[in-house]
């Protein structure tokens, strides 16, 4: 047999290929050293860059800014040492908003888990026809598709003492008399992390689907020929492949929780009586409102730091997956 | 063998224009931010000035409007240009703090009383006593100057007063004759209004704490519209003084006569307005500048505004609180002599005039007359009172005012929930603004 023709008219730029190839080595060992190693730095440079300039100085910024006193308001700001730490360490509504965000993302999370993964089932489901979960897919995601600022003004309107909440649940016997639910200390919390829940559910729900469908029906056919009812299904094959993807997810809103601002500055802006301030909002207070840029910037270098405990978990989740 | 000998200089090239796009990149952001120091004005060819004027007063005008007085301005100083540069006035005030902070202040800025004290503090703002001289300005023809140590900051070019409003149908229904003159008859009134039943308050009083503003207009309009004083006069908090006390111990029994709209405690601003708007309370006291508003959403309310109410035995002049569009000069700005002429255009009595009829406002300058003729009938009541009473607000002009209400607010709150007295909440806002002012 006539050995393969290679056609370089036909093939040029594999042709091309093959001769870099077949020399690069020599090529490599003509260029000088520095550009050898340079070279990748080079490549990575502009992102490099543009972090530094967009996320590392600011950084910088702030946790210098924590360590002065009177920074921006002041021209001349003196270095004030930990007296900015202590001074929001010790103030009582910095330790209220710690204990709000907690429960505010807690209770956030774990409710998003549970109903993501209930609709998520739901739409997973066989018993459902196409047309039917073809609905109910766009009925559940709805509450994600709407900008925070007009969740906020529909839920106000909502639970406003005369709004459309009270007016069903005292017709309905529920209630003998209209709530404040938002203006009230006993229920504003409760208020506001019930909207949290609302408009945030969806995500998981999107996110769950893709990994329930992800799970191969060989596992639940072997399960059901083994004997194993729905429930053992659920906990032994459903919640273990669904595993890396709600730990992931979990850990995830938990961080975009804690960072929530517009929704609580919307609809209760911390109050009534601190009941709803989080550490956002007392941030955005201490900066905008009593100009305390220095206090606001040790606030959040201690948000940053309670953060990146939750990526730190986030990251090893990634790296054992 | 060749292809090997002019790669290397390719990727070089390459390698090379990559970094220097990063370095222009980063050189456009660093470019952006400014340098600190330097004049946000520019001198273009042939002599001409441009000047940055920040504000948040063209949104809320008639389109075109405010730039049809620009080119007034320019036509009268034909070496002056002004480039706007408008926003709502969030977001333009979050812009002024970061200017402030970083000395990069347009030429020209519109400012609120609250924020004067604060950037003046910074040296972000020029002394325009110093330029008023300078220029041999008649500071007669000025309804007011904000002051810091002496010094202004700020002209208020055009005032937006709060007087009651009242719906007369309402009133009518409850078997009250007139608007309420007095804290008695207000309460009477209110009490009336809020048994006619339904969904229906007497007043609404928006405590949210966010945007604490309703401590101005609507607790402490009730001590300045009896003349009282929230301060002493080397400018101190005087909180635990019989006025104010009376104040909160009324707004108290307001609140105790169940006849404030509920949700006080995060209700804000536009919800009041809502509120009087749909009918569910009688009266309010709130900007002219929302008649409009109030008309456009509800053609067929019947609704007037009147003085608001003083105490029992007041018979002197009644203050009438106020917000104003101020104005003010950076004092990193290159050109204070051409913005003070922006400045001095702006006060004159015929754009002062012609500005506050846009606006729907009361000139900052005592010789202009806005025109009504075209207005609501309801702006020629509120100029009547207006011109009866005097502009108060003692929040202008001092330091962290938004903090001093959030304050107040958070301490009044806890008076209407029946937490403490309004003693204790008085002694310790008192304390907590005396560290403060």
């Amino acid at each position: 047999m006539e050995p393969a023709h290679i056609d370089r008219t036909v093939m040029p730029e594999a042709a091309t290929l093959e001769a870099e190839t077949s020399t690069s080595p020599a090529r490599d060992r003509r260029r000088p050293f520095a550009v050898r190693s340079l070279a990748p730095y080079g490549y990575i440079s502009p992102t490099m860059l543009l972090i530094f300039v967009l996320l590392v100085i600011p950084i910088a910024m702030v946790v210098s800014y924590s360590f002065q006193d009177n920074v921006i308001v002041e021209k001349n700001p003196v270095f004030a040492g930990l007296a900015n730490y202590t001074e929001v360490l010790t103030d009582p509504v910095f330790w209220t908003a710690i204990k709000n965000t907690f429960l505010f993302i807690t209770l956030s999370t774990i409710a998003h888990l549970v109903l993501g993964l209930a609709f998520a089932m739901m739409l997973n489901t066989g018993l459902l026809g196409g047309v039917t979960k073809a609905i109910f897919r766009i009925v559940y995601i709805l509450p994600w598709l709407f900008t925070i600022a007009v969740v906020a003004v529909i839920w106000r309107l909502m639970l406003d003492p005369f709004g459309v909440v009270n007016y069903i649940l005292t017709t309905l016997g529920v209630l003998q008399t209209e709530v404040n639910w938002l203006a009230s200390p006993s229920t504003a919390l409760w208020a506001l992390t019930f909207i949290n829940i609302w408009s945030g559910y969806p995500f998981f729900m999107i996110s769950l689907l893709a990994g329930l469908q992800g799970i191969s029906s060989d596992l639940y056919e072997a399960a059901a020929v083994d004997g194993a009812n729905s429930i053992k299904q659920f906990f032994n094959i459903t919640i273990p492949q669904l595993k890396p993807v709600l730990i992931s997810m979990a850990v995830l809103d938990l961080i975009w929780t804690s960072q929530q601002f517009a929704l609580i500055w919307l609809t209760t802006g911390g109050g009534p009586l601190n009941v709803t301030e989080m550490l956002s909002t007392y941030t955005y207070k201490q900066a905008f409102s009593s100009y305390e840029f220095a206090t606001a910037s040790a606030s959040a270098v201690i948000i940053l730091l309670l953060t990146m405990i939750l990526a730190f978990f986030y990251v090893r989740q990634l790296r054992e997956r | 063998m060749n292809g090997g000998s002019t790669r290397v200089p390719s990727r070089m090239k390459r390698l090379l224009g990559v970094v220097t796009a990063a370095l222009l990149a980063v050189g456009a952001v660093g470019c952006g931010t400014g340098t600190g120091e330097e004049s946000t004005g520019s001198q273009q060819e042939g002599g001409t000035v441009e000047l940055e004027f920040a504000q948040w007063w063209a949104p809320e005008l008639p389109d075109g409007s405010f730039q049809e007085l620009m080119t007034q301005f320019e036509s009268q100083n034909p070496n002056i240009k002004v480039k706007l540069l408008s926003g709502p006035y969030a977001s333009t005030k979050q812009q002024l703090v970061s200017g402030a902070a970083s000395k990069t202040l347009p030429d020209v800025v519109g400012l609120d009383g609250a924020w004067v004290n604060d950037f003046a503090k910074q040296g972000a703002l020029t002394d325009l006593s110093a330029l008023m001289a300078e220029a041999k300005y008649d500071e007669s023809q000025l309804a007011s100057q904000i002051k810091v140590d002496d010094k202004t900051y700020m002209i208020p070019v055009v005032n937006f007063v709060y007087p009651l409003f009242v719906n007369e149908d309402m009133l009518s229904k409850a078997n009250v004759k007139a608007a309420p003159t007095n804290r008695t008859e207000f309460l009477d009134a209110a009490k009336k209004i809020s048994a006619l039943g339904g969904n229906v308050k007497g007043w609404a009083l928006p405590l949210d704490t966010a945007v604490p503003n309703g401590i101005q207009n609507d607790v402490m309009s009730w001590l300045w519209a009896s003349g009282g004083t929230m301060l002493t006069p080397d400018g101190k908090p005087n909180l635990t003084s019989p006025p104010v006390k009376s104040t909160v111990e009324y707004v108290k029994s307001l609140n105790d006569a169940d006849v404030i709209a509920p949700g006080s405690l995060t209700m804000k601003e536009q919800d009041k307005v809502e509120k009087f708007t749909a009918e569910q309370i009688g009266m309010m006291i709130d900007s002219l500048a929302h008649i409009n508003l109030i008309k456009k959403n509800n053609p067929d309310l019947n609704f007037t505004v009147a003085p608001i109410p003083a105490e029992d035995s007041f018979t002197g002049k009644r203050g009438l609180p106020y917000a104003s569009w101020g104005i003010g000069i950076a004092d990193s700005t290159e050109h204070k002599a051409e913005a003070f002429k922006l400045v001095e255009f702006l006060m004159s009595q015929q754009a002062n005039s012609e500005l506050s009829t846009l606006a729907n406002g009361f000139p900052g300058n005592n010789t202009a007359e806005p025109d009504f003729s075209k207005s609501d009938p309801l702006f020629k009541t509120a100029f009547d009172i207006y011109k009866e009473g005097y502009p108060a607000n003692e929040f202008v002009g001092l330091p962290k005012s938004e903090e001093l209400m959030r304050t107040f607010d958070e301490q009044l709150q806890l008076v209407l929930t029946g937490k403490q007295s309004v003693d204790e909440a008085l002694n310790k806002t008192q304390e907590s603004w005396a560290s403060v002012i």
